[in-house]
């Protein structure tokens, strides 16, 4: 168990530039997830922790050591690989014991290592099968087995789901949560789900370009994204966006010009130089609400419906073409080319400059916050 | 119990004539090319001449193998020698297949490889002139040697085992990296890394991970360098002079200089007994089956 602290880590592949300096902290214990868009440099940053890339700038540090030239086996950690990186001529149990081998533990500690890794992971009855007898799901386990015999400071997974069918993804998923409740262990996760990241993490760092756009527990990154980028990325369906035209700001609250030509007056702090500017409103499909009036108002036919038994969602196309997703309840009855009117509510917005970067929200209602 | 469906048995009794067709070229192969011309020879090598065109059963061929110690020294020295030519040709082969297999990327891995082709767009014969004029006594090596001041006279490089050695490691060469480097590019890299991961080092993850996996292409590389060396007649003859003492050298001097066609025979046959009981010894002592190294 340990803390893990990245110091502006960067990585270069010749001239080009993968990541740009990535500062994180992770304390002990911590289930972090490393969430992105394929592409993002999240694979490569765990990598890097694991040793298997080297570090082009900046320092990782493990217990306050600094880990940068130390090799994976001498940094305590132990990876769990997107293909489980199983060895087909060993059995189940010599696959776990390897790493005790290598080390040289003693028979006796290997055993009873090996088997009380087995018995957690329900692998007993599967000790002396080769992997290529096992199923997708306990190949899986096997995989998480050989990290968890070695006790290491920090488990690293590259996208541990990716490879299996979406039931046994799910439960997977459930026992891997299960597991580090049980381990208490220090977790780095990469997936590029959001779901994953959403139900497992304590920690999100969501990862774009390189970069580190938001690092944040899970709520904090649904109500309060700090980019553009991550307010679409997490969330599903996606945020509804549109681009509005800053009119007038007043201390707590901004004017907004909405497309149509309608104003709307929303609870953030904006810069005066930033009037007259066109910016970004967000908003989440499951806070615009059917048969309602507010702030933000929203009229259009039905273009597709989606029915998913609790909910429905139903995309709108409006009348200047923008379109905007909405949630519904599930006994919803509004079909395709109807005509519907939602509205949501100011204080469930978000705002964003043309950088991409959110205006600080000034007011807050309890259902749209943060429970931290 | 379900009855016979006839439809089913009639084709599979098409099949297997489609099969049998199929196969007809490589049956003709086997039996013209190698089955026939092994049971003359074993024929030929169990009868004694006892006068002009009249033969009688006898021993006596193998018999004079066995009694002749320059016959078996020979055999001996050729398996040995074989089989040293294989390790070198593997420890050499070894590192650089795994080079181009699991370091070079793109590119540079095609053209890599393609530079150990290289040398057998020529014929073995001229290779083999190729390394004489380098070695021999006015050769360039020894012209350089000279010209540097690090001997003062004339070296002859040629007719010793060590060249032997050189020139038959170099012809097998691409014969091992072949069948390694396609064993080792399916070597997933994330089994190597794990083998870091879990705290192995480069020796480790060699021993425990790499050479497991590649192990039938090491077998097949294995027995192909073997063959080609224990029945290689050019590369001795010339590299090694007189002095060469290569098991194929005594046939040829049975059959060609001796017309000793029975005796030439028997050798023959040893010869063929000798590499089958190396390549099952070995197929066994590395616990591999030949369908495994094949397949």
């Amino acid at each position: 168990m340990a803390d893990l602290k990245l110091n502006q880590i960067r990585k270069s592949y010749g001239a080009v530039d993968v990541l740009h300096g990535i500062d994180l902290d992770v304390k002990d214990g911590e289930f972090v997830v490393f969430v992105g868009p394929s592409g993002c440099g999240k694979s490569t940053l765990l990598r890097i922790i694991a040793g298997l890339e080297d570090i082009t700038g900046g320092d990782l540090l493990i217990d306050d050591d600094i880990v940068n030239h130390k090799t994976p086996k001498d940094r305590g950690i132990a990876m769990v690989f997107q293909s489980y990186a199983l060895y087909p001529h060993m059995t189940v149990y010599k696959n776990m014991a390897f790493g005790l081998k290598l080390a040289k533990t003693d028979k006796a500690a290997l055993d009873e290592r090996v088997r009380a890794a087995a018995s957690i992971l329900q692998l007993d009855q599967l000790l002396d099968r080769r992997p290529s007898e096992l199923s997708g799901g306990q190949r899986q386990r096997v995989a998480i087995g050989r990290a968890i015999v070695r006790q290491p400071k920090v488990f690293l997974f590259d996208e541990p789901l990716s490879n299996l069918d979406a039931a046994l993804r799910v439960q997977t998923r459930i026992e891997i949560a299960k597991l580090h409740q049980k381990l208490k262990s220090t977790i780095i996760y990469v997936t590029h789900d959001q779901i994953e990241a959403m139900t497992l993490a304590d920690k999100i760092v969501v990862m774009n370009a390189g970069q580190v756009e938001q690092v944040g527990s899970p709520m904090q990154l649904y109500h309060h994204p700090k980019t553009r980028f991550v307010a679409g990325f997490i969330g599903s369906p996606s945020m509804n966006f549109t681009r509005v035209k800053i009119t007038a700001s007043a201390g707590e609250t901004v004017t907004v010009e909405m497309p149509g030509g309608a104003t709307a007056t929303l609870p953030f702090s904006v810069p005066a130089g930033d009037i007259g500017k066109e910016v970004e409103l967000g908003i989440r499909p499951e806070h615009v609400e059917l048969d309602r009036t507010g702030d933000l108002p929203v009229t259009g036919e039905v273009e597709v419906v989606e029915k998913l038994g609790d909910s429905t969602y139903l995309y709108v196309r409006l009348e200047n073409a923008d379109r905007v997703t909405l949630r519904a309840p599930g006994h919803s009855r509004v079909k395709v080319g109807e005509t519907v009117q939602a509205a949501a509510e100011g204080g469930a917005s978000h705002l964003f400059d043309g950088a991409g970067k959110a205006y600080r929200k000034t007011n807050c209602p309890a259902q749209y916050s943060a429970d931290e | 119990m379900s009855t016979p469906n006839p439809t089913g048995s009639v084709a599979g009794n098409g099949l297997k004539l489609g099969v049998l067709l199929m196969a007809t070229p490589l049956l003709l192969w086997l039996v013209l090319l190698v089955l026939l011309p092994h049971i003359d020879l074993l024929m030929v090598s169990l009868r004694e001449r006892i006068s002009y065109g009249k033969y009688e059963f006898s021993f006596v061929n193998y018999i004079e193998f066995f009694t002749e110690p320059l016959y078996w020294n020979t055999y001996v020295r050729t398996a040995t020698m074989s089989i040293l030519a294989t390790a070198l040709t593997l420890l050499i082969g070894f590192p650089v297949a795994y080079y181009i297999a699991k370091v070079m990327r793109g590119r540079a891995k095609n053209v890599l490889f393609l530079l150990c082709l290289i040398p057998f767009w020529v014929s073995e014969l001229v290779r083999t002139f190729g390394w004489m004029i380098l070695l021999r006594e006015s050769g360039v090596v020894s012209h350089f040697l000279q010209w540097a001041g690090l001997v003062d006279g004339p070296v002859e490089m040629l007719y010793n085992d060590v060249t032997i050695m050189v020139g038959l490691v170099y012809t097998s060469m691409l014969f091992m990296v072949v069948p390694l480097v396609s064993v080792l590019d399916s070597l997933d890299d994330s089994l190597i890394e794990a083998g870091y991961d879990l705290g192995g080092n480069a020796f480790t993850v060699t021993r425990d991970i790499v050479i497991p996996h590649a192990m039938p292409g090491i077998a097949s590389g294995c027995i192909v360098v073997f063959m080609l060396t224990l029945g290689n007649y050019l590369t001795p003859t010339l590299l090694g002079g007189k002095s060469s003492l290569w098991f194929t050298d005594q046939i040829y001097t049975q059959f060609i200089t001796r017309f000793n066609w029975e005796t030439g025979s028997a050798f023959g046959f040893l010869l063929l007994v000798l590499s089958s009981f190396i390549v099952w010894l070995g197929l066994k002592l590395s616990r591999q089956t030949l369908s495994d190294t094949v397949g």
